[in-house]
């Protein structure tokens, strides 16, 4: 380095922790050196938040929320989606990435979720990164379910007509709370107005601050590793965990292969199935929104179905109030018992690798009620639907509820004093 | 295990390579960013030539009509207005046209295809205001005993002759400009085209 | 350890996609004909000629602008001397000058744009092409309805058969469950000419769905291309940092 550029560099050290940061979180920040594959996902996450925004901030150059109709009589926020699709130069491929990133987003934090399920991440000392993560999850599904409205088609609109509706199972305050959240007493351009707001503005704003409080958690104790001991633990004299490798270089390397493959499978959808088989882009939401027509079939985007499914499962009125109520009730716990995980898990081993086999059978339901509750939401219900959904909603709940006790009974494998590599 | 130490070469050929491709992907990537930045279809259709039959003119009436969004006169000047250019010609800032302000083919005496009528964007090349119609000449027009008639813009007095050629000493530094125009028939022009751009 | 976790993979894999025998139940089933789109320029020109002479009198396109059939093979001269009337300009977009609040005086609905009901129409029983080919096809006289005309796939449609001149007469023959169509009274194309008309209309309404589809898949191919070699090179270059690693 010349010594003009140190001096620079000394100059801004002087006045800002630039030195220090980058080697705090890259040049110095210690990852064990057994990830594997599923630990691609957090950096890929980050990489669509990246996407969805610059893409974002595209659309919204072009995008008109605006519910009232046209000269040909069509609402002029669907007629803006069409036109950014159409007149805008490149603006079909800027929409594409953004519609299929809000998809992709769900796919990516899923498995990155299910990771952090598999190795234990969420055990002590990372319960606070587990809960920003569940946060930040509850927050994108805002931001997700926000933005789905400004489209302004068929199932934008019967979709945001039903979720807001839930609110208004809420006893004493749900009706005026759906008022409020509607701006008017059906979806309307309120309503459209101030979730594009929410959606542009608001939910980003603290997304981008809960992502940023996850990782600086993540960086202050460390990460977790598939064989979930603590590499701090064993150190060299100089105080570098021995089973750690500096991040930068060798994840970022390792990252930039994991994104590429990544990009190659997004594009592929981007460029061959943007609409994602109707999963991703639903055929009803190429009909422009009509309040006096509901489509045969609504169901709201794939990513929402698992806890939709949950939703309609409660059919039962119970201590004097509706099933609606308990549904949404229902629902809502089925997000939030996820932050309550490193409490629940009692087992003395943080990886599925050590776990005995009664906690791999419960991972194993677990997943499996999960997808078949999400393949069902996207159905229209019949009885015997609503009965399995029943059966997996509470397979759902007793993974969680009964950890306490199955974890505990559960014959682990000793953890190795070193992680495995190789 | 510090970095420098175990550059080797294939390292370092694998690390440039990969760079230049990311570039390139990156750059890749900013086109259709960049490209969304440019006027869309919806523009450039509203800046298409623009059809105007000049033929329901009545000699010194003007019309106006929209091309990219800009006011475009089409003035059918009498005898008396020709003849007026040149009364006006000694007290203009460019009576020649000589400033790049019209196309070749307007480049004369009076900035147009066929003297009669005079095609001309209404905009005041001062600060953009659209002047307005003086065309009876002398004080009638409230514009002096000399005034041989033309368009005074409202915003910062700049005058213009009835070829939209600027006077001397006005705020406006150029002519008004012509537009690129042809005649398709005989009243019929379009505005916007004229077959060579 | 890997091994492990793949035969996890597998057993929810297996079970996920028993799922759907386990929750699939009856629905009203809708029998479409596997439309035979065609990306041919003279079928799609000659749809285009169908859609503006039978459906844009009524229907709009309003997110199309007449220019944009360029991507057809036609010339601007072409789509105005061809395939416009009411002296817009290309650049405009296809609307049309029925007033939305007669028309929905005529029809009972105010009828649809059409710029996108090629996608709008897929469903799991078919594309939106499969289902628009069909629709065309299965028209029949119905002395029970205003227009005179019902429809198969669309019963109680508000919309007359605006192709009979050319399809003919068709009458149902049976009875609810599987009833059957039956050509009274032949129009001026045969069925089998019918048919290739219906396709090169439909193939076009697809084309106007998204005109960007052929180019959106020629970018894709190089993209593709380019990242599969830029994966080459990240591999190779995290396996030789990587190296340094026991």
């Amino acid at each position: 380095m010349t010594t003009k550029s140190q001096a620079l560099l000394n100059w801004v050290d002087e006045r800002f922790p630039l030195t220090s940061s980058i080697k705090g979180h890259l040049t110095e920040y210690y990852a064990p050196k057994n990830f594997n594959f599923w630990y691609f996902f957090g950096s890929l996450a980050l990489l669509v938040l990246v996407i969805q925004i610059v893409t974002g901030i595209f659309l919204v150059m072009h995008y008109k929320p605006d519910a009232s109709l046209n000269v040909s009589g069509v609402p002029v926020a669907f007629a803006s989606v069409e036109y950014i699709m159409r007149d805008v130069p490149g603006g079909w491929i800027i929409r594409y990435l953004h519609s299929t990133g809000a998809s992709a987003f769900f796919i990516v934090v899923y498995l990155h979720m299910f990771r952090g399920l598999l190795y234990g991440s969420y055990r002590k000392p990372r319960e606070l990164i587990w809960i920003f993560g569940t946060l930040i999850f509850l927050v994108l599904m805002a931001e997700a379910f926000m933005g789905y409205l400004l489209p302004w088609g068929q199932m934008s609109f019967w979709g945001a007509q039903v979720i807001v509706n839930l609110f208004s199972a809420i006893p004493l305050i749900g009706p005026d709370l759906s008022l409020v959240i509607r701006g008017d007493f059906v979806v309307s351009d309120a309503t459209l107005n101030r979730f594009f707001s929410f959606h542009v503005i608001a939910v980003p704003l603290v997304l981008i601050g809960l992502v940023a409080a996850h990782i600086v958690a993540l960086h202050e104790v460390g990460s977790n590793n598939p064989d979930g001991v603590e590499i701090k633990k064993k150190k060299d004299a100089n105080g570098i965990p021995l089973d750690g490798i500096p991040f930068h270089p060798y994840y970022t390397v390792k990252d930039i292969v994991g994104v590429v493959a990544f990009l190659f499978v997004f594009s592929a959808v981007v460029f061959f199935a943007p609409e994602g088989g109707g999963y991703f882009l639903e055929f009803n939401n190429f009909l422009p929104a009509d309040p006096l027509v509901t489509p045969p079939h609504i169901a709201p985007v794939w990513y929402f179905t698992p806890f939709y499914s949950i939703l309609r499962a409660v059919t039962y009125p119970l201590f004097g109030l509706d099933a609606k109520f308990w549904g949404v009730v229902a629902m809502g716990a089925s997000v939030i018992i996820i932050a309550f995980l490193p409490w629940l898990d009692r087992s003395p081993v943080k990886s599925m690798r050590y776990k005995g086999v009664i906690f791999k059978t419960a991972v194993a339901i677990f997943v499996v009620c999960f997808c078949i509750l999400g393949y069902l939401g996207v159905l229209p219900p019949t009885p015997g639907r609503t009965l399995v959904s029943q059966i997996c909603s509470v397979l759902y709940f007793a993974f969680f509820l009964a950890m306490p006790w199955y974890s505990k009974i559960d014959k682990c494998k000793p953890e190795p004093e070193r992680v495995t590599f190789k | 295990m510090s970095v420098e130490q175990k550059m080797d070469s294939g390292r370092r050929t694998l690390l440039l390579a990969t760079s230049a491709a990311g570039g390139v992907a990156a750059v890749a990537t900013a086109v259709p960013f960049v490209a969304s930045l440019t006027p869309s279809e919806r523009a450039k259709a509203a800046g298409a030539p623009v059809e105007v039959d000049v033929g329901k003119l009545a000699p010194g009436e003007m019309m106006t009509v929209e091309w990219r969004g800009k006011p475009v006169w089409v003035l059918r000047r009498t005898p008396e207005m020709l003849a007026s250019l040149e009364k006006a010609a000694p007290n203009l800032s460019d009576p020649q046209s000589e400033k790049e302000q019209q196309p070749e083919y307007a480049k004369n005496e009076y900035r147009s295809i066929k003297p009669e009528y005079l095609v001309a964007v209404g905009i005041c090349t001062h600060l953009g205001c659209s002047p307005s119609e003086k065309f009876k000449p002398g004080a009638e027009s409230g514009m002096g005993e000399d005034w041989p008639g033309g368009f005074l813009c409202p915003c910062h007095g700049s005058r213009f002759d009835l070829a939209g050629r600027v006077f001397k000493s006005m705020p406006a530094p150029t002519n008004l400009e012509i537009p690129p125009y042809k005649y398709i028939a005989d009243t019929t022009i379009i505005v916007g085209d004229d077959g060579k751009a | 350890m890997k091994s492990r976790v793949m035969s996890f993979i597998k057993r929810v894999a297996a079970v996920a996609l028993f799922a759907p025998v386990v929750a699939m139940a009856a629905g009203a089933e809708l029998h479409l004909d596997k439309a035979p789109v065609s990306k041919d320029p003279a079928a799609l020109q000659h749809g285009a000629k169908l859609f503006v002479n039978y459906c844009l009198n009524c229907h709009s396109a309003s997110y199309l602008r007449y220019n944009r059939l360029q991507a057809l093979g036609l010339t601007e001269g072409d789509i105005r001397d061809n395939l416009m009337f009411a002296g817009e300009k290309t650049g405009d977009l296809m609307r049309i000058s029925m007033r939305r609040d007669e028309a929905k005086k005529w029809f009972g609905a105010a009828p649809p744009d059409l710029t996108l009901v090629a996608r709008a129409r897929a469903s799991e029983f078919g594309s939106g092409a499969d289902w628009l080919y069909t629709y065309l096809r299965q028209f029949h006289r119905d002395p029970n309805r205003p227009t005179g005309w019902n429809n198969l796939v669309f019963p109680n449609v508000g919309m007359p058969h605006v192709l009979w001149e050319l399809q003919g007469e068709q009458v149902v023959k049976g009875g609810e469950h599987g009833a059957s169509l039956e050509l009274a009274k032949p129009g001026k194309l045969s069925p089998a000419e019918y048919d290739k008309a219906v396709a090169d209309l439909v193939s076009y309404i697809v084309w106007m769905g998204e005109p960007v589809a052929e180019k959106r898949k020629t970018i894709g191919m190089v993209v593709l291309a380019f990242l599969a070699g830029l994966f080459v090179l990240a591999f190779a270059l995290k396996k030789n940092y990587w190296k340094d690693i026991h």
